[in-house]
């Protein structure tokens, strides 16, 4: 290992790290504005010239490797007038309005110009004016302000996977912009929000609304994808201001995806609920925590009485934290009910029972990264966790790991794809079968699995394609060029498989195919909380109604915990007949809302923000947070509220004094790690048979779920709902299926399931697998039927 | 006359394949090719011929060679730099046009002493019809044999392929000419890594200008000895110069290395309409201006431009410049070319070449003030060494060889707001 | 939509590189499609970047850092003069004195019929044969005098 000498301090450092690098581990700071540590090194703004014994000129420590005896001196005269001159450079066309602009005061060139600039400008001439830009809704643009640094061009080229900005032009009129006209899509992008240096790139929904030195900076844990990413809350006065992200190498790196980023605004949405509202014939009317509690809890005795126990049903929202689903868990067994979920959006419980523990990623997140083979089955990753599929892409750049994909929609991965099958849901099914015979039949294979004897029997019949072929065999570690001996594998189901209603069969399968291959199997997080939920069993007792059959066999009386009926779970349309036909909906929620409409009562809860509590993300780490804001209005904790209705239900041991309390005793007073380890599991106690459907004649949903519909909060963030406004509100088929139907790519039609029926425009998507149409939930669509089946798509006479 | 570049150039139909045979063309690749001579051995003979870049930097051409990996599992690439738009600069045009099939010769030997099978030759993005023609080159060599698969039946297969540039002087420079093939801007890279190691598509890459290529296959026809006697010592072989300006008959010359600048003067007719000489940029506009009484004492080799000329032979452009040249105005013309051409990626070029062309252009209109001398000095010293390419440099040296040698005329600019010279 | 032609050219440009790399011809494209429209309209440079699977921004970085395109129209000739130091000193000056006479207009203009463009060049690599111009990028006339500026243009229908 070199040994060098940083300003007089001699060190060992790893071979082939730059002076910046080196620097940067001793902290010792050098400026800089174009080098960050994730992205390539451009080397442009010149701004962390070092002086190196032995050379003449300075060198940018950026781009500088360190070499055996190598002498480096940050604030010798000689760099400290190259750093000194580059500032001047760098300010001479700058506004230098510092007083005005929305980064004043966390901005990288005013900290240094202070260090390093002089007072006063030699340069007298007219300064540089860039006409500005509008790159979309998020992120405001400034762009006399920018220095060329080149940061978000290369991150979204790099991080994003999309070249979206680019430098135009050359000289000093060079300048940042997207193609004309487009905005910056990437579900990334307001990472460079971070990144710019200056105030050129700067939050839309944030600007001008505080000073960086007004917030109050709260640490707390990202609520929407499976990650559990580490997030930083800045409040003022009692408001969320902004999020962005806490470095968490292991988890986020320093990144954090756009709804992550943005959807505090959901939580300062004008449809807060700030008092209990109890239903008055057509009316609401606001009353007292008392009385609110006491009416529900009066309720749900009633039911009991009238009806027994298992006229309950309770349906909870899979972003809740453990502690609250572990007392609405708790409250339904008091009462004697056995009816909870916080699965809403499934429709395939046949595993119920068969699960050996709680599923999850079956790896670290860190790990993906080091993947050789990936076999990812039934998920549009970038929309369910969009930093995990930046992993992928790690993995496949910079691990060259061959990644295959079955889906029954393409969604552009932004990396090069090895295999990408796009089939109809019941396709998805035999596509497994085919690899799971191809990967049995294969010299390389690990071991024999004792197949069920069905499956055994259906694999006989099925028969192999050429690309089933290639998938077993790239997961098997052959190669174009050359074959792995122990490639490091992964399967994958993604969300979307896991609301496919052959959910049981591809889970079977998949297994199979993972084990036949010594491969990780895994299973992403629908949401922030399903695993945690899982650990703290909020679920169906056996035997009891799952979040489904509650729905399909309507119960006299529901509680819902944040849930949205005919947003949140599998089927919209039964999910509010359900609440329409039921004689009391107790609904603890943060927000008003007119999927609510059949509610009896409304007791306001905190959203994620204002209550403290545990989320298992997806690898099964335990992260615990405190509220970062007070709550808002009359609203409570939902620990509270449960602790206090299980109090008025005349339950034992709700005498909770703090969520910690809860956690306690959801881990049984053990330590999470030593559960987690205990309890996450993916296999299943028996393979599950497996049958051959013919594929059906008649049109399939596709019902996935875009980017910014994931859940009430984010479906209240205006900015990112004029982000992804492109992708709800429409139905799309392939060219082919328009045609055969005699239908008009770009018309309205009629999409018609579970006896509703609405109008959408039509688009060509030829992306999509034949026999299926596209109708992604949205406020539009949210009253259909099932995600997944039977859809009609017809024109309008 | 010795010439080697320009050997066809007093033949007729020089530029033809045919002619080209005529004086030996391509045999010399074939016996190396066929008799399988080791790369070491014909790198050694471009070391003994002492030729140095002919791009400008003058970095000896055989050590260049010996740099590309030897043992590298992939393709390489050579590629010959004919994107020459520094202003003075116009002798690769003549050479693709009198010569092209000696710079493919030469290419070829380069690629079989370095490995590679594929070579692109950046062409100017001005010079269409020598475009054009250099294609024709290329076709008629293909044709011939001279180029493609398994040359003269045996292993070593390359070809060659134009590369049309679309004005960009920056794309002169190695790294940023390797990202303009890549179809990108011609931004520079940072070195190290030098292309030798990472250049064109991420591969080991050897560039050099097209006059390099062309003087290599004299080399190995008679011997780098040979070609080094043709010059002095430190500077092997015959050099083009380039000669524009007040001269009379300006045009392309080549002659052996140390010949004095008063015989080179006096093959362009000398300075025209009789009149004194002024002063002279010896290489191209990014050398140094020298003072004519100091340039007539100079031969024209590296070693005394430097030591004598205190600027360098760059890629032999010489622009000669008499009695009645006002200084500040060809200085605001140079320092508008080096602004409008920098490529806007590092700051001190970006930022710095607009200042220097501003300052430059109010003395220049009569509106300089007293401090712009110096201030013209401070910013020149703060962009020179702290670039990622040589850009930065050219654009100060300049300024910086203009204010020392004629000082007076910029202080009289200043003074007077109006110019010494031309009133 | 590009052309037929266009495109045909443009495959040939694609055959000198590996295929992986289609980006590289992305400047002969630009010339291609430049040389057959006149300029480069913004659909002409989505064209080229769909045809050559590279993200929009890419080629409009290109378009834009290389001065011989054009992203706004121009006269049937464009006359590109040289303005740089070897020129200079052989008085382009009144070579483009010359040309704003005669065409009534300056760099950077178009005369009103629409068939003249008149730009300022950087240098040529051409400075033997000062002062020079271009048109269309493509065609070289050297050793300039106004008299033979007249005949040019005489010739430019
Ligand atoms: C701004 C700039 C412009 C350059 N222009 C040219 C050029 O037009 N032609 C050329 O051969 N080299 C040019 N060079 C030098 C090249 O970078 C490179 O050194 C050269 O092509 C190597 O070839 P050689 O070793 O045969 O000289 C330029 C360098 C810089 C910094
Ligand atoms: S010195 Fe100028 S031309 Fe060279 S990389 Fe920097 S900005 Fe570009
Ligand atoms: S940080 Fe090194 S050049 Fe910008």
């Amino acid at each position: 290992m070199p040994q060098i000498e940083i300003d007089g301090i001699p060190v060992e450092v790893e071979h082939g790290i730059s002076i910046i690098e080196a620097a940067d581990k001793l902290g010792i700071p050098i400026p800089r504005f174009c080098y960050h540590k994730k992205l390539s090194v451009a080397a442009n703004c010149r701004m962390c010239l070092v002086q190196v014994e032995k050379f003449a000129k300075p060198l940018p420590a950026c781009a500088t490797p360190v070499s055996d005896g190598m002498k480096i001196f940050t604030r010798s005269k000689a760099a400290v007038e190259a750093q000194k001159s580059v500032m001047e450079f760098l300010l001479i066309n700058h506004p230098l309005d510092c007083p005005i602009c929305d980064q004043g005061g966390e901005c990288d060139l005013q900290d240094l110009a202070v260090a390093y600039g002089s007072t006063k400008s030699r340069y007298t001439e007219e300064k540089r004016v860039v006409v500005n830009k509008n790159i979309g809704p998020l992120i405001a643009t400034d762009m006399t302000r920018c220095i060329q640094c080149t940061r978000c061009v290369r991150f979204l080229k790099e991080v994003g996977g999309l070249m979206e900005l680019g430098m135009i032009n050359r000289t000093e009129h060079a300048e940042i912009t997207a193609y004309i006209g487009k905005s910056v899509e990437s579900e990334l992008s307001g990472n460079i929000i971070d990144l710019c240096p200056v105030g050129a790139l700067t939050s839309k929904p944030f600007r001008y609304s505080a000073r960086g030195w007004e917030l109050e900076r709260r640490p707390a844990i990202a609520p929407h994808d499976g990650l559990g990413s580490h997030i930083e809350v800045h409040v003022k006065n009692g408001r969320v201001m902004r999020v962005v992200p806490r470095e968490k190498e292991s988890i986020n790196e320093c990144w954090l995806s756009d709804r992550d980023r943005f959807s505090y605004e959901g939580v300062n949405s004008p449809d807060r609920l700030t008092k209990p509202l109890l239903r008055r014939g057509d009316q609401w009317v606001e009353t007292d925590w008392q009385s609110a509690l006491e009416f529900a809890a009066s309720r749900i005795k009633d039911t009991i009485a009238r009806h027994g126990p298992d006229q309950i049903g309770m349906l909870i929202s899979p972003h809740s934290t453990m502690e609250e689903g572990f007392l609405l868990k708790k409250i339904a067994k008091g009462i004697g009910c056995g009816n909870i979920d916080h699965r809403l959006r499934r429709s395939d419980y046949r595993l119920d029972g068969n699960f050996q523990g709680t599923p999850w990623l079956g790896c670290n997140l860190t790990d993906i990264n080091q993947l050789d083979r990936i076999l990812l089955i039934g998920s549009i990753l970038r929309n369910e966790h969009p930093l995990l599929a930046h992993r992928f892409r790690c993995a496949v750049k910079y691990n060259e790991a061959e990644l295959s994909l079955i889906n029954p929609l393409g969604q552009d991965f932004l990396a090069p794809v090895a295999h990408k099958v796009i089939t109809s849901p019941d396709g998805m099914v035999e596509m497994l079968l085919q690899v799971l015979k191809a990967v049995s039949t294969l010299e390389r294979r690990l071991l024999c699995l004792c197949l069920p004897p069905a499956l055994t029997r259906v694999m006989e019949t099925v028969e192999v394609s050429e690309t089933a072929r290639a998938i077993a065999a790239s997961l098997a570690g052959y190669g174009k060029t050359y074959d792995l001996i122990s490639p490091r594998v992964g399967v994958f189901l993604g969300n979307l498989a896991q609301h496919h209603p052959r959910y049981a069969e591809l889970y079977t399968l998949a297994e199979a195919i993972a084990s036949l291959n010594g491969a990780v199997f895994g299973v992403l997080s629908e949401t922030n909380n399903r695993v945690g939920l899982n650990l703290a069993r909020a679920m169906p007792r056996r035997g009891a109604l799952n979040a489904r059959t509650m729905l399909e066999q309507p119960r006299k009386t529901y509680v819902l915990f944040n849930v949205e009926p005919e947003f949140d779970c599998h089927n919209g349309k039964m999910a509010a007949d359900a609440m329409a036909a039921a004689e009391c909906v107790i609904a603890l929620t943060s927000y008003k809302s007119e999927a609510l409409r059949d509610a009896d009562v409304l007791l306001p809860i905190a959203p994620f923000t204002e209550t403290s509590g545990t989320y298992t993300s997806m690898e099964g780490r335990v992260q615990s947070f405190a509220a970062a804001n007070r709550p808002l209005g009359e609203c409570r904790p939902g620990w509270k509220v449960l602790r206090v209705l299980g109090n008025l239900l005349g339950l034992e041991g709700f005498d909770y004094e703090s969520s910690e309390q809860v956690k306690d005793e959801v881990f049984e007073g053990e330590a999470p790690s030593k559960v987690v380890w205990n309890r996450l599991n993916n296999n299943l106690r028996v393979l599950f048979d497996i049958e051959i459907r013919p594929p059906s004649m008649k049109l399939q949903r596709i019902g996935d779920i875009p980017l910014y519909q994931t859940d009430g909060t984010v479906r209240r963030a205006p900015s990112l709902q004029a982000a992804g406004k492109n992708c709800i509100g429409y139905v799309s088929m392939n060219g082919k299926d328009i045609q055969s139907a005699g239908l008009k790519p770009g018309t309205l039609v009629r999409v018609s399931q579970g006896g509703e029926s609405v109008e959408l425009p039509l688009r060509q998507d030829d992306r999509l697998a034949s026999g299926c149409a596209r109708v992604p939930l949205g406020p539009s669509t949210a009253r259909l039927g099932d995600l997944f089946g039977e859809i009609r798509v017809e024109a309008i006479r | 006359m010795n010439e080697v570049c320009f050997r066809t150039r007093h033949l007729p139909n020089p530029a033809s394949l045919e002619t080209y045979r005529s004086i030996g063309g391509y045999e010399t690749l074939k016996r190396l090719v066929t008799e399988k001579v080791p790369a070491a051995e014909i790198i050694n003979q471009v070391k003994l011929s002492g030729l140095r870049g002919r791009g400008g930097a003058g970095f000896p051409t055989g050590l260049k060679w010996s740099f590309m990996p030897r043992y590298y599992d992939g393709p390489k690439y050579v590629i010959c730099n004919t994107d020459e738009g520094e202003p003075g600069t116009f002798k690769d045009r003549d050479i693709i046009r009198y010569n092209p099939h000696q710079v493919i010769e030469g290419m070829a030997i380069a690629a079989y002493a370095m490995g590679a099978r594929v070579g692109y030759n950046y062409i100017h993005g001005e010079i269409w019809a020598e475009y054009l023609a250099f294609e024709r080159a290329l076709d008629e060599a293909r044709a011939a044999g001279f180029l493609g698969e398994h040359l003269f039946g045996t292993d070593f297969s390359f070809d060659i392929y134009a590369h049309h540039g679309y004005g960009a002087y920056i794309c002169g420079e190695e790294t940023a000419l390797i990202e303009s093939i890549e179809g990108k801007k011609g931004q520079p890279r940072f070195k190290p890594p030098f292309p030798a190691s990472y250049g064109l598509y991420g591969r080991p890459t050897n560039v050099n200008n097209t006059e390099s290529y062309a003087s290599i296959p004299y080399i190995l026809q008679y011997g780098g000895q040979a070609f080094q006697d043709l010059g002095v010592p430190g500077s092997g072989g015959t050099k083009i110069f380039s000669v524009s300006g007040h001269v009379e008959k300006p045009g392309n010359y080549e002659i052996g290395m140390g010949t004095p600048f008063p015989k080179l003067l006096e093959l362009a007719g000398g300075v025209w309409k009789g009149r004194k000489l002024k002063a002279v940029i010896p290489g191209g506009s990014s050398t140094a201006v020298v003072p004519g009484e100091i340039m007539m004492q100079c031969t024209m080799d590296y070693d005394s431009i430097a030591k004598v000329g205190g600027s360098s032979l760059g890629a032999g452009s010489v622009i000669v410049m008499d009695e009645t040249t006002d200084m500040v105005q060809v200085l605001n013309r140079l320092s508008y070319f080096y602004y409008e051409e920098s490529c806007g990626q590092c700051t001190p070029c970006r930022e710095g070449t607009g200042w220097l062309w501003r300052v430059v252009r109010r003395i220049a209109q009569g509106k300089g003030r007293p401090e712009d001398l110096d201030l013209l000095l401070d910013v020149s010293n703060n962009i020179s060494g702290r670039t990622i390419c040589a850009l930065g440099d050219a654009a100060a040296t300049p300024v910086i060889s203009f204010i020392k040698h004629f000082r007076p005329e910029f202080e009289y600019y200043i003074q007077h707001g109006r110019s010494m010279v031309t009133g | 939509m590009l052309s037929a032609e266009a495109i045909a050219q443009i495959d040939r440009e694609l055959t000198k590189y590996p295929p992986e790399h289609r980006q590289s011809a992305v400047i002969s494209a630009l010339r291609i499609v430049q040389a057959e429209q006149g300029w480069l309209s913004q659909e002409n440079i989505t064209d080229v970047a769909e045809y050559l699977g590279i993200p929009p921004i890419r080629a409009l970085e290109v378009a834009t850092f290389y001065n011989m395109f054009e992203l706004k129209p121009v006269g049937k000739y464009k006359i590109t003069v040289c303005t740089n130091i070897s020129c200079m000193l052989r008085d382009c000056a009144s070579i483009v004195q010359h040309l704003e006479k005669r065409l009534g207009i300056t760099f950077g203009e178009t005369t009103p019929d629409g068939k003249f463009t008149l730009r300022e060049g950087e240098c040529m690599g051409c400075c033997g044969g000062a002062p020079l111009f271009h048109i269309n990028n493509t065609d070289m006339y050297e050793f300039l005098t106004p008299e033979k500026v007249d005949e040019i243009l005489e010739g430019l229908k």
